[in-house]
């Protein structure tokens, strides 16, 4: 890639509130007249970095380079740039024509003249009437709302104040527009007219789009590019084919389009296993390694019994206009397929899908690990800001504690644990959560979850930042708080430090 | 079910009707009196005249009263308004602790009662070996009007959408450009009847203008006050009353017409 094409570099942004990251290690690249979108659920930072563009906050550390130079700290109004906001902002005491040309009234452009003794200089200059004039009946064409100059803006319906916004930005001539969820406020049919109109706009403009939205399907519609956040971090970056079609982790692909998602374990050379068969695939992963597979809903094709793969059971469908979908159960896994075929309920059938559409990502969690643990003089294990009373004689087969607390080796060997570095594992299965909040060892937020078919697998967020995967049966909700119970027995333990160096 | 809605409605009406007439009534005879010259109120035997706005004007000590009370109402009343206006965008713009604090310390001069001020006040400058002056006075009405001007311009900027500001930045403009193009048109109504409390608060202000005014300086209040203690009411008060209750009439419904008109659809021709 050139270097001229870029317009806008983001480099380690990161965004502090108080102790908390809002956005985290925030790096990206933006080309000239790309239309990317940040893309991500409530609260995953895309606004806040749309507002560090814009110059609305400013970044705790990092830059933001547009052309090569930085502009983090420059104050709004000196940047080229311009928003569209969720709610509009118009200017509700000025008309539609005032509104747009607020903004090329206040804008100085050079021109060359010459001085007293003839040399050519530079000076700047507003805009004519006639030329603010001009400007403005261009963007009113542009967005569709010619003869609308003199209406008052609250007499407008919201899309129709949508297209003032619009125009009111890119009457200015930005290099970057920027657009907070400029379609959130309007309803269905109304946003999906607008998402072609941007298209569109954006086509016939030329310039540079960054787009925030938290609507998977107007993501998919409209970008050039996807960046999708979680957490104030970038998930995946890349063009709407390859985030839906290769998912680079299982919370994108819940997140983008519908999905079934299964825990898996690879047999062989591009052979997996889930749903309790064996199945050939395209991807290739290291024999015996536990992965996430993907299959779309729409890529699982439904034949007669005995003809494909895996034998399942109808047990819910759905018209849905364009096809039908079906909820059918493999064992306790349920499998959510499309298809433009009627099945009936309880209908014993057999599924099968293509190698190339079974996707296999490589897994964010195997297990809890916690690799900076230590043991306290109690002999009990700290991490996560909690003691935990674990079998402390696993990190030396065959040793035993003393009634003074020292570790006794099979050969005598006495050691003194204070202080030992250890690693800590815990199995998803073995962390229960409960709502009591008293019934656990520490409290935590459910930040994110995602179905695997016969199980959900959640993150709980304690407040010291510490991250619980869990697999879990029960239906929990997201933000719901709960306490982490995990029983100490079922820490499995491993030496970090060397052991000699603490013999006694 | 509704048994006899005619008499209900009726009924509802009437109520409504004796609550205005209740609270209009006094008022109304007050001015119909203003026309009879009798010194004791309720006697019609001289009949109809103008004599009493005739004396009022030809009270000297009257009048100076009359330029005084205005004067320091309105002199304060901007006052006020200018501090209390740009008090609320400061705290509305700034961080929530500083806001909190800011809004619960605006309550207690609304709910607080004007003696304690007053006489807090008093104390005040007689710690500071100041002599009351027109100057102590003013300091006064201000501490007592300026926290409703806060309070009647801050809902205009919550109601204000967050990004207003933003937009106008956004497009070019200095914060100082912005403050003045956009949101202060946005709280003008706010500001209009922050400053229409003020002054009504001010106008007929007595017990913090008796504490801290110049002992010559007499505002309406304390001028027939002082006229009480050795005198019945002097007759042409009531003509006085009766030209401020028509001219605060006339105010609120210039202003009633005017946000009226602010709410109205105003289709504009095209601009050429």
């Amino acid at each position: 890639m050139k270097k001229e094409d870029v317009i806008l570099e983001l480099i380690n942004v990161n965004k502090k509130y108080d102790d908390s990251f809002a956005v985290e290690n925030f790096n990206l690249y933006v080309k000239k007249g790309e239309f990317v979108t940040f893309l991500g659920p409530s609260g995953c930072g895309k606004t806040t970095t749309l507002r560090m563009i814009a110059g609305f906050e400013l970044p705790t550390s990092g830059e933001i380079l547009l052309n090569g130079k930085d502009i983090s700290q420059l104050p709004p109004f000196k940047r080229p740039l311009n928003t569209v906001f969720q709610r509009y902002a118009l200017f509700p005491h000025l008309d539609v024509y005032d509104n747009i040309a607020f903004g090329l009234k206040l804008k100085k452009i050079p021109y060359k003249t010459k001085d007293k003794k003839g040399n050519l200089v530079t000076k700047l200059r507003k805009f004519t009437r006639e030329e603010i004039d001009e400007k403005v009946t261009k963007a009113l064409k542009i967005v569709d709302l010619e003869a609308f100059e003199g209406r008052n803006v609250s007499t407008l319906s919201g899309g129709q104040q949508q297209r003032v916004a619009i125009a009111r930005a890119i009457v200015n001539e930005p290099e970057i527009l920027l657009l907070d969820e400029p379609l959130g406020a309007l309803d269905l049919k109304m946003r999906k007219e607008m998402q072609l109109e941007l298209k569109e706009m954006h086509r016939k403009l030329g310039i540079t789009f960054i787009y925030v939205t938290h609507d998977q399907e107007e993501a998919l519609t409209m970008s050039d590019t996807i960046v999708i956040m979680k957490d104030g971090q970038i998930q995946q970056i890349g063009t709407p084919l390859d985030i839906y079609n290769e998912p680079q982790n299982a919370f994108v692909a819940d997140f983008i389009g519908e999905s079934n998602i299964y825990s898996g374990t690879m047999i062989g050379e591009k052979k997996v296993r889930f749903l309790g068969k064996q199945w050939d695939c395209v991807d290739s992963f290291p024999i015996n390694e536990k992965v996430d597979v993907v299959v779309r809903p729409e890529d699982i094709k439904i034949k007669p019994l005995g003809e494909g793969n895996v034998n399942a059971k109808i047990v819910n469908k759905i018209f849905k206009g364009i096809n039908y979908q079906f909820t059918a159960m493999v064992g306790n896994n349920e499998v959510l397929i499309q298809s433009t075929n009627d099945r009936a309920i309880n209908q014993e059938v057999s599924l099968s899908i293509k190698p190339e559409l079974i996707h296999i990502m490589k897994r964010e969690f195997s297990t809890n690990r916690y690799s900076d643990a230590y043991i306290d003089k109690n002999n009990q294990v700290v991490f996560a800001g909690v003691s935990w009373d674990c079998d402390v004689t696993q990190i030396l087969p065959g040793s035993s504690l003393n009634e003074e607390g020292y570790l006794i080796s099979k050969d005598g060997k006495k050691y003194d644990l204070s202080d030992f570095d250890v690693i800590a594992d815990i199995d998803m299965h073995d962390i229960e959560i409960s709502d009591d909040l008293e019934d656990g060892n520490i409290v935590g937020e459910i930040i994110q979850m995602v179905w695997k078919g016969d199980h959900y697998q959640l993150i709980v967020r304690t407040e010291d930042e510490e991250d619980f995967v869990v697999d879990t049966v029960w239906t929990w909700n997201e933000f719901d708080k709960v306490s982490v119970k995990i029983d100490p027995k079922k820490i499995k333990l491993k030496a970090k430090a060397d052991l000699s160096k603490y013999e006694i | 079910m509704v048994k006899f809605p005619r008499l209900k409605k009726f009924l509802a009406k009437f109520y409504i009707y004796l609550v205005l007439l209740v609270m209009y009534l006094p008022i109304l005879v007050l001015m119909i009196f203003s026309f009879s010259p009798s010194d004791t109120l309720g006697n019609w035997d001289e009949g109809f005249s103008f004599e009493l706005y005739g004396r009022l004007f030809r009270n000297e000590a009257l009048m100076t009263a009359v330029g005084n009370t205005l004067l320091i109402a309105i002199v304060s009343a901007i006052v006020s308004t200018i501090i209390g206006t740009l008090g609320a965008v400061g705290v509305f713009y700034s961080k929530k602790k500083t806001r909190k604090t800011v809004e619960t310390m605006t309550q207690l001069p609304v709910v607080n009662a004007e003696i304690v001020m007053a006489l807090s006040l008093a104390v005040v400058f007689k710690t500071l070996n100041t002599s009351y002056s027109f100057f102590t006075l003013l300091i006064g009405h201000v501490v007592l009007t300026v926290a409703f001007v806060y309070l009647n311009v801050k809902p205009k900027l919550v109601q204000m959408d967050p990004n207003t500001y933003e937009a106008a930045l956004d497009l070019g403009s200095t914060p100082w450009f912005a403050m003045f193009k956009v949101i202060l048109p946005e709280i003008l109504p706010g500001i209009l009847s922050g400053f229409m409390i003020a002054l009504t608060l001010s106008l007929d202000d007595f017990v913090l203008t008796q504490y801290l005014k110049e002992p010559s300086f007499e505002t309406i209040s304390t001028y027939i006050q002082k006229i009480v203690t050795k005198h019945p009411i002097p007759a042409e008060v009531r003509a006085l009353t009766t030209l401020l209750a028509l001219a605060v009439f006339a105010s609120v419904i210039l202003i009633t017409i005017y946000n009226n008109k602010k709410a109205n659809v105003v289709v504009k021709g095209r601009r050429k």
